[in-house]
């Protein structure tokens, strides 16, 4: 690679450079400089209007002892729990299914995919949350099958599931990219096991799962940051409702920032969210070289 | 006669088998179909509902209508605001077109550096692009507002267009880049030959090669952007500047949600729509870029 790259203009060395020097720009302007801001604001108490006073480790202290924060960080690692998992799971198994040759695929993929491409819309959240109403989709439904209606909004635990399966509902972009590394599994592989004498069963766990891996790998650290980062479902469909049950972290930190102007609070608050996602991401990575399989030389970025 | 015998024993193998395939097939359809209706059926269903009375929408699953009433449609584009529908779906599109021109344009040149160039520090750079790929976003969130508010930006579509000009968009930066690596780098040095320099070269060769994945790029930007929440909801605070997403967001607070369901539902599927119009008319490019971003991770 160096030498091809090196061989069209290398007169230059540093013409390279000048390409990305716009996105060097951007990356310390928008990037760094924030980073290393809220990392001193969390030290602060700090109202925007005057001037951040130093407090040391007290936001920090005061956090653990918070029962808000507390309560935050359970309900988040709930979201987290099921959501990453279920998502993977039932992603995989449709790609798994779309990836039988079988006809009319290309319709199945883009019905799936639609969710996720409209998921993230306000539009979609206003819908779900109409479709959970006491006498929405859902309850009429389960009324042709002779189930009591369930208030969906009204308990913690339904208000999680809803919001859970709002996200699961958008599984298309995570299958996509499953059933792209499922075609990229060398034929071959089957071929052979098959004169082995193998069934589809011992296919999928010794040749089709660590083929994949790599591809499993990047879909879960992604969905893992983005599950830890939840805002606009909670925020549109429940408001964090019933009794704070879907009030996640990254609710309760816009709220102190933009409601109470707690700026050094809620940096704390986001530090702590950062270090949990930086250390289940470390986790991920460092456990990879036992379960992922590369198939070239050791998974070069 | 035994020959008989053994040709009707073989019809009888062929035929279980093709069974216990015809069972395999329907057994998958039936699966696919099942996961389709749970997709799709929602959306049909709030299509419906958009042309119900608000009396009929609680009353059945069935999707259409028993008579298609537009009032919903009529009514709810006056807002309850001093603005109609059209007036937020433009300021949409305020933000909308010049973070597309935005994003394709910088993306596109941070790619070439990275996959075309070697320069001093390039491993230390690209490692940084990589992480910020992982960083978590919520950690910028509260010393952005702030850095927009001294540069007296707030309220203005600056914060929300202005950072994709310096290519923070990392992740169309990394599909792009794998882009690049597919192309063979003759094309680079036959237009060298012919007297391009480095920058008429990625215009000229270059970008023409690429065209489906900087429309990937420009598509997702387009939909994400039209979705943002987020964005507007820390930046905008006049209602007059409203995009359509914190319009929408502000219809369904003002009624409550007990009543004017009808008028809110059609409201949320008329800011749906442009998206799925693009999509429809592009969808390839979607599921290509998102596979060959994926993939090679």
């Amino acid at each position: 690679m160096k030498t091809t790259a090196k061989a069209s203009f290398a007169k230059d060395r540093y013409i390279g450079l000048v390409y990305v020097a716009p996105w060097i720009f951007g990356f310390l302007v928008f990037t760094l400089y924030p980073i290393l801001a809220s990392f001193f604001l969390s030290f602060t108490e700090y109202d925007l209007m005057s001037a951040p006073t130093w407090v040391g480790l007290q936001n920090f202290k005061e956090l653990f002892k918070d029962k808000e924060f507390i309560k935050a960080l359970t309900v988040t690692a709930q979201y987290v729990i099921f959501e990453v998992p279920l998502k993977l799971a039932f992603s995989l198994f449709v790609a798994f299914i779309l990836n039988m040759n079988l006809k009319g695929i290309n319709f199945f993929r883009t019905a799936y995919y639609i969710p996720s491409i409209l998921g993230s819309n306000v539009a979609i959240a206003i819908l779900w949350k109409f479709i959970f109403s006491t006498d929405g989709l859902v309850n009429q439904v389960l009324k042709v099958i002779n189930i009591a209606p369930i208030s969906w909004f009204g308990q913690a635990t339904p208000a999680m599931f809803t919001i859970v399966l709002l996200r699961v509902w958008e599984f298309g972009s995570t299958m996509v990219i499953f059933l792209a590394a499922l075609k990229e599994v060398p034929a071959e592989l089957y071929e052979a096991a098959e004169v082995d004498g193998s069934n589809k069963f011992l296919n999928f766990c010794t040749i089709t799962m660590p083929m994949i891996t790599p591809v499993f790998f990047f879909n879960f650290v992604m969905q893992l940051i983005h599950a830890f980062q939840e805002f606009n479902a909670p925020y549109l469909v429940t408001n964090g409702g019933p009794m704070k049950g879907t009030y996640l972290l990254p609710m309760l930190i816009y709220d102190n920032t933009f409601k109470f102007y707690e700026m050094g609070y809620a940096s704390a608050m986001s530090w702590v969210l950062f270090v949990i996602i930086m250390i289940f991401t470390a986790i991920t990575f460092k456990s990879s070289k036992y379960w992922v399989f590369y198939n070239d030389n050791g998974g070069e970025e | 006669m035994s020959h008989t015998t053994l040709e009707q024993a073989e019809y009888e193998r062929q035929r279980k088998r093709q069974m216990k395939k015809t069972t395999k097939l329907m057994l998958l359809y039936g699966i696919l179909i099942f996961v389709a209706i749970i997709m799709l059926y929602p959306i049909i269903w709030l299509v419906g509902a958009s042309f119900k009375s608000n009396a009929d929408i609680f009353s059945s699953i069935w999707f259409m209508p028993k008579e298609f009433d537009f009032a919903p449609y009529v009514q709810g584009w006056k807002t309850g605001t001093e603005y109609t529908m059209g007036h937020y779906f433009m300021n949409t599109f305020k933000i909308v077109v010049p973070k597309v021109v935005f994003v394709v344009i910088s993306v596109t040149i941070t790619a070439y550096g990275f996959a075309r160039f070697d320069f001093p520090g390039k491993k230390f750079w690209f490692s940084i692009l990589i992480g910020t790929l992982l960083l978590p976003n919520i950690i910028l969130r509260i010393p952005s507002y702030m850095m927009w508010k001294t540069f007296g930006m707030l309220d203005t579509y600056a914060p929300l267009v202005l950072p994709s000009l310096f290519g923070v968009d990392v992740f169309f930066v990394f599909m792009l880049i794998q882009f690049f690596r597919g192309i063979p780098k003759d094309l680079d040095e036959s237009a060298k030959i012919d007297g391009c320099n480095s920058l008429q070269t990625l215009i000229f060769i270059l970008m023409p090669v690429l065209k489906p994945a900087i429309i990937s790029c420009a598509l997702f930007t387009f939909m994400w952007t039209m979705n943002d929440f987020m964005g507007p909801l820390i930046f905008i605070s006049s209602v007059e500047k409203y995009p359509l997403t914190i319009a929408l967001k502000m219809s369904m607070d003002a009624t409550g949600g007990a009543f004017d369901w009808n008028k809110i539902i059609a409201m949320s599927l008329v800011g749906l729509l442009p998206s799925i119009v693009v999509f429809f008319s592009a969808q390839k490019y979607f599921i290509e870029g998102i596979s060959t971003s994926g993939i090679k991770g």
